[in-house]
């Protein structure tokens, strides 16, 4: 039960396509989220995306690029599009990076945990929104 | 604007791509049949040259091996494959093209490496050879080596008993899986052609197999292969030799239906 409970995700609240409010109390770093985003690891975004990123050879085009996320998007809308795609595209192919449940054959090593952790989530909107710029 | 970027993107591409720009998923269907490629046109020139030359086809090494094995009694029947098969230029020529396929005695499809195992063990009384064990691997692509250019045989179309055994292949290959939460159609379906962290998406037809990937520097099966999209989408992959992937190779190998098999095929 202990391990369940370490492993529940943080409530939020979806107000039409966004979710207006932090997951966490500690302000989203940017840098961090810029190394989120870049590691094929962690964030895996480059893998089907594009992005400012000049040191990175290989990225994605399955895509739309990440330059001009933040203009296209505010902070709200950007949370919601990573914590759970899917409530806004229901067929999406972008995974929901901040959910534990509806899914299939989850390998042991993955099951009962997010793809990144909320202060991740946060530090990734932080990030998105600074990329102003159209490609 | 992303979207003109896509557009541009989906321009230099084939003309299935552009219909659903800028974003496919889901439910795109399967590629016409006449839009099917081998994941060889993607290759570059030294990787495709490096297939087509035997003498630079490392899968050669293992065909080699498999010739050899193949002459040499075996296991406590004291018999050779070719004592019973003989020359396996014409014994053994088209065989690959019609796996997986439906075997009397389990009732089920089974894949080429599986009636291998089989023959080993019933016919020659030999220990069962692993899966992706070099003897298995090098049997396997000496006998696939016999169907080069051969079309990939509508085996599960003609034969009524395998249709079950097809959708459940098909399920698998639409059932979104992992905790990326992906299908196998999402890429090869939906996406074949793009840009996957740099590498061309594949259609993902079974035409080459076993084959040499320079990524494994070495050779391996089909089910490997399987298996490394299900760890790239964090799944849970089947124990090797399980029926769910002889099911998906069952799908796969009536998707590719028509395709020459270009055993053994070399791969990034």
């Amino acid at each position: 039960m202990a391990a369940e409970a370490q492993n529940a995700l943080t409530d939020y609240k979806v107000v039409d396509d966004a979710i207006p409010a932090p997951l966490t109390d500690r302000k989203g770093d940017p840098e961090a989220g810029r190394a989120i985003v870049a590691n094929r690891q962690v964030g895996l975004c480059l893998l089907c995306h594009t992005g400012p990123f000049p040191e990175e050879r290989f990225q994605g085009d399955l895509a739309p690029d990440l330059r001009g996320a933040g203009g296209r998007w505010n902070e709200g809308q950007l949370r919601l599009r990573i914590v759970d795609s899917s409530r806004i595209v229901k067929d999406t192919i972008m995974p929901s990076f901040y959910r534990i449940d509806g899914f299939h054959r989850v390998a042991p090593a993955f099951r009962g945990k997010p793809i990144l952790s909320a202060q991740q989530i946060e530090d990734v909107v932080a990030f998105l929104q600074t990329l102003k710029d159209q490609p | 604007m992303t979207r003109s970027i896509a557009r541009g993107l989906c321009a230099a591409a084939a003309v299935a791509l552009i219909l659903s720009c800028p974003i496919r998923s889901g439910d795109a269907g399967n590629i016409p049949l006449d839009q099917r490629r081998s994941s060889y046109e993607l290759m570059s020139p030294p990787t495709r040259a490096m297939q087509d030359d035997d003498t630079a086809n490392p899968g050669t090494l293992w065909v080699l091996d498999g010739e050899a094995l193949w002459q040499r009694e075996s296991g406590a029947a004291g018999q050779a494959c070719a004592g019973c098969h003989g020359d396996a230029a014409q014994s053994m020529k088209g065989v690959a093209a019609r796996y997986p396929a439906f075997d009397a005695s389990s009732g089920r499809p089974i894949d080429l490496e599986q009636r291998i195992v089989d023959c080993r063990v019933e016919r020659q009384r030999a220990p069962a050879p692993a899966r992706e064990s070099k003897e298995l691997l090098a049997l396997t692509a000496f006998v696939a080596r016999q169907s080069r250019g051969m079309a990939i045989e509508d085996v599960a179309g003609k034969d009524e008993r395998l249709r079950p055994f097809l959708e459940s292949g098909r399920a698998a290959f639409e059932q979104r899986q992992g905790q990326l939460n992906l299908s196998c159609a999402n890429c090869h379906d939906d996406n074949w052609g793009r840009s996957l962290a740099g590498n061309a998406v594949p259609q993902g037809h079974p035409t080459g197999y076993p084959i040499y990937r320079l990524e494994w520097q070495g050779m391996g099966s089909l089910q490997r292969r399987l298996r490394n999209c299900m760890i790239g989408m964090r799944a849970e992959t089947y124990a090797y030799g399980s029926p769910e992937y002889v099911d998906l190779q069952l799908y796969l190998a009536w998707r590719a239906r028509g395709m020459p098999v270009e055993a053994p095929g070399v791969r990034p």
